[in-house]
Formats: C-alpha cells, structure tokens, sequence
C-alpha cells in the first residue's frame, strides 16, 4: 500500500472533523445474534417510534443490510442526527445444518445459509460508505473471536470512529469486564439492548463519538 | 501416514506476493483441505476480501467457510508509527471450518483442534 492511502487513512479522522458532516452513518455491525436488530430497534423504538426489522434466536435472521435515515437522538443538550445500518452478522463460515437445528427443512436451510453469505459480503461492502461504527458484542460470551479482530482492525484501518456495546448485560453470566480488556483501546458500554439497561448512558456516548 | 497437511507460508514469500495471489493461494489450499500458517499474517483489509472471497466459494455441501486464528494487532503508542508505519498482520492459522476449531482465545495465546477428516 502506497504511503499517500497510508497518509489518507490516518488523517481522514482529521478530514471528516474538519468538514463535519450535518448527518453521520452509522453502522450497527458484530457477530451473528450479539443482539444488532435488537438493539436497532431499541434506538428506533426510542427515538422514532418505529422498528427497524424482527430479531430472533436464529442465526442470520438479518440477511440484508437495512438503513433507517435521519435519527435525532438527544441527550444532556446535545443532538445527533444519524442514518443507522442495521447489518448482517459477520461469519467466516455458515453451515446450512446449523439452521436444521431450528426446525427448518433442508431446502430452506440451503437458502438461509446462501442468503447469509451475501449478507455477509453486503456488511463487508458496507463499511466504506459509514462514518462510524457500533460494534455489538455478547458480553456473555468470549470477545476474542476472529471475527471481532477482524472488525475492529478494519475499522482502525479505515479511521472510522468505534464505540463497543456490550450487550445482554442481563444474563448470569455477561461480563462485559472482558471485552474491556479485549480491546482497550476503545470505549465500551455495558448494555441490556432487550431490557433497556444502560441504555442512557449508551446515548450519551453516541452523542459524544458521533455528535 | 494419515494426517492433516500444513502448509507453511515465509513472511518473504507473503511480501513478494499481490493481495489476490496471496488470498486466492489460501483459498485453494484450504478448499483442498489442508491447514496454511502463514508467518506475517494478512492486514486486516486483506481479512475482510478473504471472507468476501470465502462467502462467494461456500457450496454448502464440501466447503462451509474458513476458521482463521490470529492475534489481535498491537496498539500502536509511537505518535510517528501511527502516522507513517504500515500496520503488520500476525501469525495465523487458516483451515477448514469442518476440520479446524478453535478451543480457546486469550491476546497472547490460542488453543485449537485440527481434525482428521
């Protein structure tokens, strides 16, 4: 890679601080169920009333990027007008058997597991036209997947603004301690995205990365 | 001797090759089964076009995707590095998702299962 993209990709921070945009994009990305359409709606339920799209237990329920346009969140003063992508879950693999387990039949299966590798290519593709990123992990579970190194590094590289949700605060075993630790160059936030725990606080930091 | 095949791929021999020819070699190595250690890793730009890639080539039937084992990047502290230096991939460990699990992940340490098929 040539020094001059190098160049480009450090300062771009500095490019995008200087001709602020009125209307950021922000992208809700992370791993398969971390709880990304849930917590979409949670903003959405918040801010305008609506939902973005129906969330389950079911991995790749989210086959296809969805964008909802000009959120106003406000908070202490301070008002944020975003465009919010709600992406499909990241995956280095996608085995059609898993989707057998809840009860689909084979054929319907075959076609989830298909539309979950375009999914994932469409979230891929998604990250060069968003101004920041809302990376959703489940506190619950180990942080140092690939593909959360994967997603992180890729955001650094391309000098987009991060915030971490650590998300299902609510269950027994979360810890959202660990993902601190995982990745400490970043903020993160404990969140219940299904019970609306911290969910405040979590506005506040939005506000304060993307304002 | 029955076994799994490593492959194991130089830091020299990664550096002289094009992005496609460095992904597309693992592709096809990994498709045909065998494990690639690759010594410098891949960025993390390069990550993401091989899951691209990867998506693109599942069949769902011989070939489900790709498990990649890797550390984290270092933070880098040096204000001169940030801005000038080229971010380095570590090394990692790619192979088939039927054959290759991870176990456990820590930032300095990775434990996985390679199966016999």
């Amino acid at each position: 890679m040539g020094w001059k993209i190098r160049l480009r990709k450090r300062f771009g921070f500095l490019f995008k601080w200087i001709f602020k945009k009125d209307k950021m994009r922000i992208g809700i990305y992370g791993p398969p169920n971390a709880g990304k359409t849930t917590l979409a709606n949670r903003i959405l339920r918040d801010w305008t009333g609506d939902i973005m799209g129906s969330a389950s237990d079911v991995p790749h329920e989210t086959r296809k990027a969805r964008m909802r346009e000009g959120v106003r969140i406000e908070v202490d003063g301070r008002s944020l007008n975003i465009d919010i992508v709600d992406t499909p879950g990241l995956a280095t693999k996608i085995d059609f058997q898993e989707f057998l387990k809840y009860g689909m039949d084979e054929e319907e299966a075959k076609r989830r597991a298909k539309e979950a590798t375009e999914g994932v290519i469409e979230a891929i593709k998604w990250l060069d036209d968003l101004d920041g990123v809302l990376l959703v992990m489940d506190s619950s579970e180990d942080p140092f997947t690939q593909i959360n190194v994967t997603i992180v590094g890729n955001i650094e590289a391309r000098g987009l603004p991060l915030l971490i949700a650590a998300n299902k605060i609510d269950l027994p075993n979360a810890s959202p301690a660990r993902i601190k630790s995982a990745f400490p160059q970043h903020p993160v936030v404990p969140i219940s995205a299904l019970k609306g725990l911290n969910i405040d606080n979590l506005y506040k930091l939005l506000a304060e990365k993307f304002g | 001797m029955e076994g799994v095949q490593l492959n194991l791929i130089s830091k020299d021999r990664l550096d002289r090759m094009a992005t496609m020819e460095k992904l597309r070699m693992i592709l096809d190595e990994v498709k045909a089964g065998k494990i690639v250690v690759l010594e410098s890793g891949l960025t993390p730009e390069e990550e993401a076009k091989l899951i691209e890639m990867t998506m693109l080539e599942i069949d769902h039937e011989n070939f489900i995707g790709i498990e990649v084992e890797s550390y984290p990047q270092k933070v880098v502290k040096s204000f001169f590095k940030k801005i000038f230096g080229k971010k380095e991939g570590r090394l990692t460990l790619i192979g088939p998702a039927n054959r290759l699990k991870t176990l456990e992940k820590h930032e300095d340490q990775i434990r996985a299962l390679v199966q016999f098929s």
